[in-house]
């Protein structure tokens, strides 16, 4: 088995300059205004994995994603995709190629799919933009194949995406994401907007698919028992940094960051087994005025002075990536 | 055992004409009178004037069939009129009818092809600034602002008067064009800013975003993905907008700065006929007058049913 | 189903859009009670009709829906058929309501306080001052800090969270018995989402207001209510105690609900799935409205539609658990 990763991201960041215009800036004496929307990230994905990043709003998982597939530029640190870096100068051929191994599937199903488009042309356009396949006939044969593979009928294929419910469109998405036969799938969130029982069909076609195909996913939720469901390894994201990192077992029996454990205290107690949990303090702080040190630290029941000052790095504690001081020193 | 969870007839997608009569907008359509009422006349003013060869009763600018007894003469149910000419004749022994129809063409010309070019430039610079942005986008508002900060007959008599400088003993098609891109200028401001904001919302949708994960190339997400889903409301618009270019263009062709006098409009024949008005012979303007309001209200009325029957809060 | 007097009684409740298509029925026969203080939690799927119901308590159905059939009793007296008037009186005095978006709950030029004292003088008829006073309260029992100061805030200086803590305490201004709440955490992050509602939970027996629940998420049921009920293309097809429709669900499609929600607890290579979707309203097929996904229909469900009856600890909709069926659940 290769030990290389398929995907490896290092110390990637991105901040969005959200500065009035400069004319009220000046009449108003305001400085630039900055979003570190992701500050510093790094994990790898092994192939034929699921690493899910989890998050409340604001953490910058989403800014992940896209920075992934490309449609935002990182301002700092590298991308790379089976060795490659993504960011690296190619001509149009070898992006293209690369396009065609990495694709992305959104969390919105009613705004993923062109209105005026007929299902058809929606999976079929992958196939056409990349060459894959010329003949008219054939593309109908692979569009179909594609529906069948996710649970639909070829005849819906001369359909328009209103004409679907919103689990029926976000496996259209799917296929049309599986169109170019990529390695690995960006997933935003993509069962967010689903009712629970839809929600369920597509998680296990996505799992099948992955176990058919040995795709990766990168699996970008805020639902926890999801992530439980789909994961192999979780990060858990604050404020566009990672707090901490582990495999799924590990990080769901064994919480170390104190933002983890309150999250899993967080979630509704579904059957009702009257666990003892900590009640949840604070909310998320403005992103655009983060707190100085551990960005955690006002909810934090463990902070000290030094959480106050000094922001903590990733470090392998007990087999487990944490970000936290108290749990280096031992306090957690 | 597999039962369909969902049973629905399973029946191929129906045709696109099925769709449409199907659809809300021909039931709004048929539930409307003022709808119904407005295309009727519209209608039948448009097959006037492009087939006023075959329906009107005379050919009024053919010298040969003029007989200058029969000028000035009333509409037919006045005495003194007679029935051949219905609606009067003029000081040259003119059919009115025949040349409102002929008349009406010319307006009607003028007005669609305008529309048309301003829909050009306004959809594609809207585009082109909503889905750019930045400076790009600022440069085109800039011009929208000025453009706005001119009355548009000013604009139009503007372009005409530079036009007829530049080429004094103009062909008539050229005339004619200096006068569709003068119109053209004073409407397409209205598309740029409408298609812009609606480009704006449509570019963060997620099947924008996900075509670029594709790799599709930003020209053709633009007139591909995001130019069928901002043309709704420019289709409403442009309706509109008809009514004002017939409009402008009898403005200007009143002031004697539109179409070439070889090729009489609705304007050119309100203007002659106006001197004949205060001694007494009104219908050589009021009839030419009566049609432009008749067209530009049918063709207003009918934007109006359409942009309500497009407003999906509305239903 | 309590034999005390309700404090909301809802009977045969029918609620159709008429369309030039067809007239469609939204909602078909909903009954159910809700005893004072009694926390009722209704759950469904989108399409199910749960926002509906609440919209029809509350006097708030948007045209062309309309109640074409049933009863909604408030303490005893009838309020589905009253002018508008008279219903505005009661909403908000008798009724609160609280909205799924704290954004649009809250008029954006208004301070907080000026909407908080502007609902207490209009129902309580107290003074200015006095309605200041009892603002300030209520900011402070739904969680506000330094509420004197926050009062005179306007609602976009508030967090998403602390925007629903004063919708909460909107309505809740008007001392209502009972609480229309719909979807009131599904905007909110999950830790906010449970401080809102332990709040809710809290304030509304505080209070003794009984609070009709209306939510997805069968996580914030279990958190938060006495009962619940759980409805499928416009009708109730469950409805019991809590802990006994998530614990020994009796109704084919609560057992497929609850079992593809993913647990915190267990592991499971697959989901549980109903395969096929909720049935559009014009669309529903005839006998029993699940007898299509059902994994153990009988030949009764295509004939005929199933009233509510004793299943176990709950009633349900199904013909598994008629008496005469001899079929045990």
């Amino acid at each position: 088995m290769s030990t290389k990763p398929l995907l490896e991201v290092k110390d990637l960041a991105k901040t969005f300059d959200v500065s009035a215009p400069w004319l009220n800036r000046v009449v108003e004496r305001k400085g630039r205004q900055f979003v570190h929307a992701v500050d510093g990230l790094s994990f790898s994905i092994a192939k034929g994995k699921t690493l899910a990043l989890v998050g409340e709003s604001g953490c910058g998982k989403s800014t992940v994603a896209r920075l992934l597939v490309g449609l935002y530029e990182p301002t700092r640190g590298s991308v790379s995709f089976d060795g490659v870096d993504t960011a690296a100068k190619m001509d149009a051929a070898q992006r293209l190629a690369l396009r065609r191994r990495m694709q992305m599937i959104f969390q919105d199903p009613y705004a993923s799919l062109n209105p005026r488009w007929k299902v058809q042309d929606i999976v079929a356009e992958p196939l056409r933009e990349h060459g894959l396949v010329r003949d008219v006939s054939e593309l109908r044969e692979r569009v179909a194949e594609l529906l069948r593979s996710v649970g639909l009928a070829a005849v819906d294929s001369e359909k328009f995406p209103h004409q679907f419910s919103g689990g029926q469109r976000q496996r259209i998405s799917i296929a049309r994401a599986l169109a170019t036969q990529p390695e690995f799938l960006v997933c935003d969130e993509p069962t967010s907007a689903l009712d629970v029982s839809v929600q369920a069909q597509v998680l296990n076609i996505m799992k099948d698919l992955q176990r058919q195909r040995g795709l990766t996913y990168l699996f970008i939720s805020h639902n926890l028992a999801v992530v439980r469901h789909v994961s192999d390894q979780v990060g858990v994201m604050y404020l566009g940094r990672l707090v901490e990192l582990a495999d799924k077992v590990e990080l769901f029996a064994r919480p170390r960051h104190p933002y983890t454990r309150m999250l899993l205290d967080a979630i509704p107690d579904i059957h009702m087994s009257g666990r003892a949990r900590t009640p949840v303090r604070g909310e998320v702080p403005n992103p655009l005025n983060p707190p100085s040190g551990c960005s955690f630290h006002p909810r934090c029941p463990l902070a000290n002075e030094r959480c106050r000052q000094e922001r903590p790095t990733l470090t392998l504690f007990q087999g487990v990536q944490v970000a936290c001081h108290a749990v280096q020193e031992g306090r957690a | 055992m597999s039962r369909n969870p969902n049973p629905q007839p399973q029946a191929a997608a129906p045709s696109a004409w099925r769709r449409f009569f199907d659809g809300d907008l021909w039931h709004s359509y048929r539930s409307s009178p003022m709808a119904i009422l407005a295309s009727v006349i519209a209608l039948v003013c448009v097959v006037c004037a492009v087939f006023a060869e075959f329906v009107a009763p005379h050919n009024p600018f053919d010298l040969s069939t003029l007989e200058l007894m029969d000028s000035r003469l009333p509409p037919a149910w006045i005495e003194g009129g007679s029935g051949k000419y219905l609606l009067g004749t003029d000081d040259q022994g003119r059919d009115i009818l025949s040349a409102l129809m002929y008349g009406a063409r010319i307006s009607l010309l003028v007005g669609l092809a305008s529309v048309l070019l301003s829909m050009l430039i306004g959809v594609g610079l809207g585009l082109l600034a909503g889905f750019a942005g930045g400076r790009v986008d600022g440069f085109i508002m800039r011009v929208c602002d000025v453009m706005l900060s001119f009355p548009s007959i000013l604009v139009a008599l503007l372009i005409d008067g530079v036009g007829r400088a530049l080429f004094p003993h103009a062909h008539e098609t050229l005339a004619f064009l200096v006068l569709i891109f003068a119109i053209a200028l004073t409407g397409w401001v209205q598309y740029a800013r409408t298609v812009r904001g609606s480009t704006m919302v449509e570019r963060n949708k997620e099947y924008v975003q996900a075509a670029r994960v594709i790799g599709v190339g930003p020209l053709r997400i633009m007139f591909k993905h995001v130019l069928p889903n901002v043309l709704g409301p420019v289709l409403v618009l442009a309706t509109i907008q008809v009514a004002s270019a017939i409009i402008t263009e009898a403005t200007l062709s009143f002031l004697g700065v539109g179409v070439p006098p070889t090729s009489p409009s609705l304007g050119t024949l309100i203007r002659v006929g106006n001197d004949f008005l205060f001694s007494g012979e009104w219908w050589i303007t009021i009839w030419p007058g009566a049609m432009l309001v008749l067209i530009a209200l049918s063709v207003n009325l009918l934007g109006d049913w359409l942009r309500d029957a497009l407003n999906p809060r509305l239903r | 189903m309590s034999p005390t007097a309700s404090l909301l009684e809802v009977r045969q409740l029918r609620v159709e859009f008429p369309s030039r298509r067809a007239n469609l029925l939204a909602l078909d026969d909903i009954s159910f009670d809700i005893a004072a203080g009694e926390i009722l939690g209704v759950v469904g799927e989108s399409g199910a009709g749960k926002s509906l119901t609440g919209a029809s308590i509350i006097g708030l159905l948007d045209p062309p829906g309309r109640i074409a059939g049933g009863e909604i009793r408030l303490e005893g007296q009838r309020i589905d058929n009253l002018p508008y008037e008279q219903m505005r009186r009661i909403r908000g005095r008798r009724i609160g309501a609280i909205f799924q978006d704290p954004l649009t709950s809250l008029n954006p030029l208004y301070t907080v306080g000026q909407q908080l004292i502007e609902t207490i003088t209009a129902h309580l008829g107290l003074s200015h001052q006095q309605a200041r006073r009892r603002a300030i309260e209520l900011l402070q029992q739904t969680g506000i800090p330094a509420p004197e100061a926050r009062i005179d805030q306007y609602p976009h200086q508030f967090s998403g969270g602390m925007r629903q803590r004063v919708v909460i305490a909107l309505a809740l201004a008007g001392e209502p018995k009972l609480i229309v709440a719909d979807e009131p955490t599904t905007a909110l992050d999950v830790s906010i989402q449970a401080q809102i509602i332990a709040l809710l939970r809290r304030v509304c027996k505080e209070q003794g207001a009984a609070v009709m629940l209306v939510t997805h998420d069968m996580g914030v049921i279990a958190e938060t209510c006495d009962r619940v009920a759980v409805m499928y293309a416009g009708r109730i097809v469950e409805i019991g105690p809590v802990r006994d429709v998530i614990h020994q669900p009796a109704h084919p499609y609560t057992v497929g609900l609850m079992g593809s929600i993913p647990a915190m607890d267990e592991d499971r290579e697959r989901l549980l799935q109903i395969d096929g979707a909720m049935p559009r309203l014009n669309a529903i097929p005839a006998g029993c409205a699940f007898n299509p996904r059902c994994p153990r229909v009988v030949e009764r469900c295509l004939r005929a539609r199933p009233e509510l009856m004793p299943a176990g600890g709950t009633h349900a909709a199904c013909w598994l658990h008629a008496a005469d069926e001899g079929r045990a659940a």
